[in-house]
């Protein structure tokens, strides 16, 4: 069986990043034996990017405004440029540990079957978008109905337009963009309508893709009911026709949709942008722990999931917004991969060798990414808790809901204690508003050798 | 000049056309849809039901406990997944619950079934962990099987097919007149001329019959409606798990699937036809769907229902009397009518029925070419590493996986399409591969999907339907 250092599972923007770093980092080792493997299951490296047309990518880490395809070029650019393998239209189909806890890994492609070992994994498969079955929309399964990803690489990638009239529902980021292209495209797009009273997207992908061409966003609003054209006799071939319209109707505080409200809409396309899921199905194979909340793997702040040697960055950890957030996670991943490599750290949840402290999510936050901090090894461990002063963390976070004028704050939080009890402050940042369509990050050291477990709140103001 | 037209290539079609085909016999197969499979053998539970419920003396049951017992062995014949995992009949009182589940073991006794027993609440609980504490008792079946519906109609097609029998689809029948000795059918397609008929045509089935039957028969329309869960989820339960029936028949049940998904469903709601087809009737809906998660939460409290893939809806064609009609009303003119639940357990002895009402007309000699025999094709997703291995070795194709969810590979989409009466649209491979049938429902493989069917049936990707005219994913 072919051995490797690292095997990274997906070629997109996660885990091209982490390949990167993991050379830059000093894995060594030359192709094919001891190097860094990636294996690609679509045709080409750079993931959805590729699909993603417009520009907007990399202001913070490339300083200027690329195109998806663009980013996708340079990461792929730099991979290439460190010898970095890859390999395309390649499935990994299992995924387990051997008996000197190797990884393996099982591949398949056009060229065969293979089983390589490696020292360590990066997961970096990426998300799926939410289908129509997931939401349980009662009415017609009839043709027009697209998640927005795949009518985005119907029209950037085939150059086919799936529909003329488009209702858009859910209001995340591709939903925001699709809205924008299908107009751009000659199409007319009705509205967006979302279920929550604020919208998932980002607020500048809601001024430039919907305000700029005058697509109504209809916040609180969900579709009802879905409407297949009707067939007389003679006419339908098993009742699977044409999307002919959607019911939408206002929802209360809850969710419920309000049925006194309901109205129909013609149109001939319905494109979904409800949710993007973690693809952890080959994580699961191994054994590593999940998330209930985001469907991604539980990490430490070293991106090890619960299985040693086994690293998770990217869209298959937890849904990020921009590409730059996934690049700079996915180097953090190859760089602590590398150093387990060579010999490092315990996995999440594992405390000998290392001190680990919990970090959740407290009041007003959804999730929290990383669930564990590694404390650096103090000289003295028996002098009580010893982080090192200045160890800098940290703290990637969604809100649960629309937040203005508070502080996001980390606060230590007593083994045990429930959640509102105060802590003392560890870093607190006034904010002018917290949405939950925009990732929040929290920088903050540990100089205080109290904590067990660190908790991040969003807090009012006086 | 046809021997027999069968009208309908659903379940009992497809199984009538395979029985006929063992004969020297001039055979054609009438649907109006693009595919076999397109009505109510698409879309049901997919049970082999034991036949405890029927009423002793019925057609049903002889029917049933008889296509149950054929299937042990066409399943092998035919490569139809199928798993027989028992099934439990709820109740949850202590008086007239146990009293019922009685008579039903009682009626099961004497429909001839096999391996059925009378358990408690607690014994139920202990098969099934997840079942309700409100559970007093139970039936259990250990003859209940799970099965492919949709698969079992492409095998018996696919033998039939291979056996000599002609298909046409896309086409409609409009008119059937008697003539001498033998039928002239009018169809959208042509006029065809045979000296037997099958009426196989499910919920249309008593328009059919009203064509040349002076005995009019009106077929009324029960819709179920259907949530089908992740296959994280599939081991919820292992059995199928019922409730005792009502009048509106055996109720919600909660099964794993023979693919490994949990079904709940179906509700049942009748429509009357009035001579008028009802539009969207396999539409789903707010009420019918609400009414699935309440009834089935009495069998189990906690089904993951948020772990739904999709919804759906299917309709069962049922005579006014509630038995099967398999009759010949007309010399040469044989019924298939009022084929509702447990019209999927009882096909094969149906179609044997029907066609031997055909036979005693015809006496035909026997095919000497008759194959009883036929494969799926390579299941990739269910071999070990090592026959996954060979495969790709003899055809690259099968290291391709094109639909990642349910592991289907591209020499599985392109053999589906060209096995005999191959996939033409999406819906078509769904049915033979799995392929867009899993958790993302397609948001990945659709177009690659389409750039095999384009690819391998030289039309434009942008002629790819989902189910045949009207139903393009490009407009």
């Amino acid at each position: 069986m072919r051995e490797v250092s690292l095997a990274i599972v997906g070629g997109g923007p996660a885990g091209l990043s982490a390949a990167i770093s993991a050379r830059e980092s000093g894995l060594g080792g030359t192709p094919p034996a001891g190097g860094i493997v990636i294996i690609e299951r679509g045709r080409a490296l750079g993931g959805i990017l590729n699909q993603c047309i417009h520009n907007g990518f990399g202001l913070h880490i490339f300083k200027e405004e690329l195109t998806g395809p663009e980013y996708a070029h340079r990461l792929v650019e730099a991979c290439v440029r460190l010898g970095i393998e890859y390999k395309l239209n390649t499935m990994v189909t299992d995924l387990g540990t051997d008996t000197d806890g190797a990884k393996t890994l099982t591949l398949f492609s056009r060229e065969g079957a293979e089983r390589i070992r490696a020292k360590a994994v990066i997961l970096a498969m990426g998300c799926r978008e939410r289908p129509r079955g997931a939401l349980r929309i009662p009415g017609s399964r009839c043709a027009g109905i697209y998640t927005a990803g795949l009518a985005q690489e119907l029209v950037n990638m085939k150059g086919l337009m799936p529909g003329k009239t488009v209702v858009v529902l859910g209001s995340g980021d591709i939903g925001l963009i699709m809205a924008r292209r299908m107009t751009l495209e000659g199409a007319e797009v009705k509205g967006v309508y979302e279920l929550m009273p604020y919208s998932g997207g980002l607020k500048r992908n809601i001024a430039q893709c919907l305000n700029d061409y005058g697509i109504p966003l209809k916040l609180s609003h969900t579709v009802t009911r879905i409407e297949g054209q009707e067939f007389g006799r003679g006419e339908s071939s098993d009742g699977c026709g044409r999307l002919r319209g959607v019911w939408t109707a206002a929802v209360d505080a809850s969710g419920a949709p309000l049925y006194a409200t309901e109205e129909f809409t013609a149109c001939d396309t319905l494109l979904l942008s409800v949710g993007l899921i973690p693809e952890n199905e080959l994580s699961k194979r191994i054994g590593v722990r999940l998330s209930e909340v985001t469907g991604g793997p539980l990490v430490d702040d070293s991106l090890q999931t619960s299985v040693p040697g086994v690293f998770a960055c990217g869209n298959v950890l937890h849904v990020h917004d921009l590409a730059d957030n996934v690049t700079l996670e996915a180097y953090r991943a190859g760089e602590s991969a590398a150093r387990c490599i060579r010999g490092g750290a315990g996995a999440f949840g594992v405390t000998g060798g290392v001190r680990r402290i919990g970090l959740r999510a407290g009041r007003g936050v959804r999730y929290v990414v990383p669930n564990e901090i590694i404390l650096p090894a103090g000289p003295k461990p028996s002098a009580g808790p010893d982080a090192e002063p200045g160890a800098e963390y940290t703290a990637y976070f969604r809100s649960d809901n629309v937040y203005r004028d508070v502080y996001i704050r980390v606060r230590l939080a007593p083994e045990g204690s429930c959640s509102d009890s105060e802590g003392a402050v560890i870093k607190s940042v006034s904010k002018r508003i917290v949405t939950p369509g925009e990732m929040e990050t929290l920088k903050f050291s540990l100089e205080t050798g109290k904590a067990a477990t660190l908790e991040v709140r969003i807090e009012a103001k006086g | 000049m046809y021997d027999c037209v069968i009208i309908g290539a659903g379940i009992i079609g497809a199984a009538a056309a395979r029985e006929l085909s063992r004969y020297r016999l001039k055979l054609l197969l009438i649907d109006k849809a693009e595919d076999v499979s397109c009505g109510a053998s698409k879309a049901n539970s997919g049970i082999v039901h034991a036949g405890y419920d029927c009423e002793p003396g019925s057609l049903k049951a002889a029917l049933n406990v008889e296509g149950a017992r054929m299937y042990e062995t066409l399943v092998r014949e035919l490569d139809i997944p199928y798993r027989r995992n028992g099934s439990l009949v709820l109740c949850f009182d202590q008086k007239e619950g146990p009293a019922r589940l009685r008579a039903l073991y009682d009626k099961g006794r004497k429909n001839g079934v096999a391996g059925l027993s009378l358990i408690s609440g607690g014994q139920a609980r202990a098969l099934e962990p997840n079942l309700s504490g409100e559970v007093t008792a139970a039936l259990l079946a250990e003859s209940a099987a799970v099965i492919s519906p949709y698969e079992a109609v492409i095998a018996f097609a696919e033998n039939a097919y291979t056996n000599g029998a002609e298909f046409i689809f896309n086409t409609e029948v409009t008119g059937i007149a008697r003539l001498e000795d033998n039928f002239s059918i009018k169809t959208t397609g042509g006029d065809f001329v045979s000296r037997t008929v099958i009426n196989a045509a499910g919920t249309e089935s008593d328009t059919i019959n009203n064509l040349v039957s002076p005995h009019k028969e009106e077929i009324y329309m029960q819709r179920g409606q259907y949530y089908l869960i992740d296959k994280a989820h599939g081991n919820f339960v292992s059995r199928t798990i019922f409730q005792l029936p009502t009048m509106l028949g055996k109720g919600v049940l909660i099964t794993s699937t023979v693919d490994g998904n949990l079904l709940v469903g179906p509700n049942a709601e009748n429509f009357r036809k009035n001579g008028e087809s009802i539009p969207n009737i396999t539409d789903t809906t707010r009420q019918g769907l609400a009414e699935v998660c309440a009834k089935a939460a009495r069998s189990a409290p906690n089904i993951p229902v948020r772990g739904t893939i999709t919804v759906f809806a299917g309709l069962r064609a049922k005579a006014g009397d509630e038995d099967f009609h398999v009759e010949e009303p007309v010399r040469g003119f044989v019924n298939a009518l009022g084929i509702d639940s447990p019209g999927l357990s009882a096909a094969p002895a149906i179609a044997r029925k029907a066609a031997g009402m055909v036979l005693a007309r015809l006496e035909p000699p026997f095919n000497p070419r008759f194959v009883g025999t036929r494969s799926h094709g390579a299941r990739f997703a269910g071999l070990s590493f090592e026959e996954q291995a060979r495969l790709v070795e003899r055809d690259s194709r099968y290291g391709h996986v094109v639909c990642r969810c349910e592991t289907v590979t591209e020499g599985e989409i392109v053999d589906a399409i060209h096995r005999p009466l191959g996939a033409r649209t999406l819906d078509g491979l769904k049915r033979r591969t799995r392929a867009r049938m899993g958790r993302c429902q397609g948001g990945f493989c659709t177009i690659r999907l389409m750039e095999i069917l384009s690819r391998e049936l030289g039309i434009e990707e942008r002629e790819v339907t989902i189910s045949g005219k009207g139903s393009r994913i490009i407009l």
